[in-house]
């Protein structure tokens, strides 16, 4: 197997879930608009950790910061912590059931938004705790939907490990 | 379980380096943080990978604009083809009220200015309508719809918009006949505008021609001098415009110079004339063009 063809779906997932990330939502629905990207980057990190891993995560984190405008390195930092958790313990991870997994990404997702609370705070920028805590419980109840596509495209193309 | 014993055999091999390379990208993450936040540095690296980004946000954006950019064709198409059927209607209803409109407006317009010549002359007028014109094409005379019963009397004076038509001369109960100015029998006391050298102005028989017969070669008038009424003759208020001097020949072996005006009216296309009242003294009859 090619790198090419196996990294190009991959790529494709990372894309869409930043395209999800900034897409224009109504006024209601900001709040709880899933970390698209965090779920994208769990789940190929667990099941690739060769290929995707914190330098990944990294990347996409920073250009997530510029498109959101958020200050720079504060999704590259959550998203890589979250990432290199992931990728230490995938081994752990990909034998749990669904409903272990799921409670691991609600863990993971908690995680990811205190980092960016935490850095909110010491910048000095206030946000209602909805908007921490929205993204969690919809990104964990979009879990298991995001997993069955991801594996679906997984087994589909052809892949090296 | 090949795959599971490749990580595992690679496991102990890797995790230094991932918990490395987690605690490089975490400093180089905080770095930025500060240097964004306390700094504002970063603004010309934020810009450039904003540069970078702008494909994602044009792949963001294009449902959404073209939704939109569907929306407003739609809608605009909607509005002009409301425009155009309210404008069709329209115009249908516009154009049978023109049909009327178009009599009426030049009826209007010819009132119109022979109001404004009321307004400025201050007397009391009666607009008149011709009813019939002399057949007879040595005697300029005509019989308008306005008789003793109206107020007309002999020797009233006859307007039109544009200035002195002629005077009653046989005012009949229920209706007038008058004489024109270019009546060769008419004569009419008028004055140059200019400098108010008094003259007669003498119907000559034709409709655009009057001849001023009794001025000297020295007299001081010359083309386009303006002729008005002078109020002389007691029949003709003052003021009036009569016409304007189209010719001045001097004769030196003759007493008098030949001159010659146009009248200001249209003697021959008038349909309406207004009967003049001069002064303040109100005509008899209500004041009632119908």
């Amino acid at each position: 197997m090619s790198k090419g063809t196996q990294r190009l779906p991959v790529a494709v997932c990372i894309i869409l879930a930043l395209v999800l990330a900034i897409v224009p939502l109504p006024g209601w629905a900001g709040p709880y608009r899933p970390d698209w990207a965090a779920l994208t980057l769990i789940y190929w990190s667990m099941v690739l950790p060769r290929s995707y891993g914190v330098g990944t995560a990294w990347l996409v984190g920073v250009v997530l910061d510029v498109a959101q405008g958020t200050l720079l390195g504060q999704h590259a930092l959550a998203l890589s912590l979250i990432a290199y958790m992931t990728v230490k313990f995938h081994l752990q991870l990909r034998v749990f059931p669904w409903s272990q997994m799921t409670a691991v990404v609600l863990a993971l997702l908690a995680l990811y938004q205190f980092i960016l609370f935490w850095i909110n705070g010491v910048a000095g920028i206030y946000a209602p705790a909805v908007t921490y805590w929205g993204p969690v419980v919809t990104g964990t109840l979009l879990w298991p939907l995001v997993s069955l596509v991801f594996s679906g495209i997984r087994y589909r193309v052809p892949h090296g490990r | 379980m090949v795959a599971a014993r490749t990580d595992n055999a690679h496991r102990s091999a890797r995790t230094p380096a991932l918990g490395l390379r987690f605690l490089l990208l975490a400093a180089m993450s905080i770095l930025l943080l500060i240097a964004d936040h306390r700094e504002n540095h970063l603004d010309t690296v934020r810009k450039a990978l904003g540069a970078a980004v702008y494909p994602l946000r044009i792949v963001v954006d294009s449902p959404v604009s073209l939704w939109r950019w569907l929306q407003e064709t739609t809608a605009a198409r909607n509005e002009l083809l409301l425009e155009n059927s309210r404008l069709n209607a329209e115009r249908l209803l516009t154009q049978a009220r023109l049909q009327r409109f178009a009599a009426l407006e030049s009826e209007n317009a010819r009132l119109r200015a022979m109001l404004e010549a009321t307004s400025r002359v201050r007397d009391q007028v009666q607009v008149s309508e011709i009813m019939s014109v002399s057949s007879n094409p040595f005697r300029h005379t005509l019989v308008i719809d306005k008789g003793t019963e109206d107020g007309v009397y002999d020797g009233q004076a006859m307007i039109d918009a544009n200035g002195v038509v002629g005077q009653v001369i046989e005012a009949g109960l229920l209706s007038a006949q008058g004489v024109l100015i270019s009546d060769p029998d008419h004569a009419l006391p008028v004055e140059i505008n200019r400098n108010g050298l008094r003259t007669i102005a003498v119907g000559t028989g034709e409709f655009d021609r009057l001849d001023l017969p009794f001025l000297p070669n020295n007299a001081d008038i010359r083309k386009d001098d303006l002729l008005v009424t002078s109020g002389l003759g007691g029949s003709f208020p003052p003021g009036y415009p009569v016409g304007v001097v189209t010719d001045v020949t001097r004769i030196p072996q003759g007493p008098f110079a030949q001159i010659s005006a146009r009248p200001a009216a249209a003697l021959n296309q008038v349909r309406e004339i207004m009967l003049i009242w001069p002064g303040e003294e109100p005509p008899p009859a209500e004041i009632d063009s119908e």
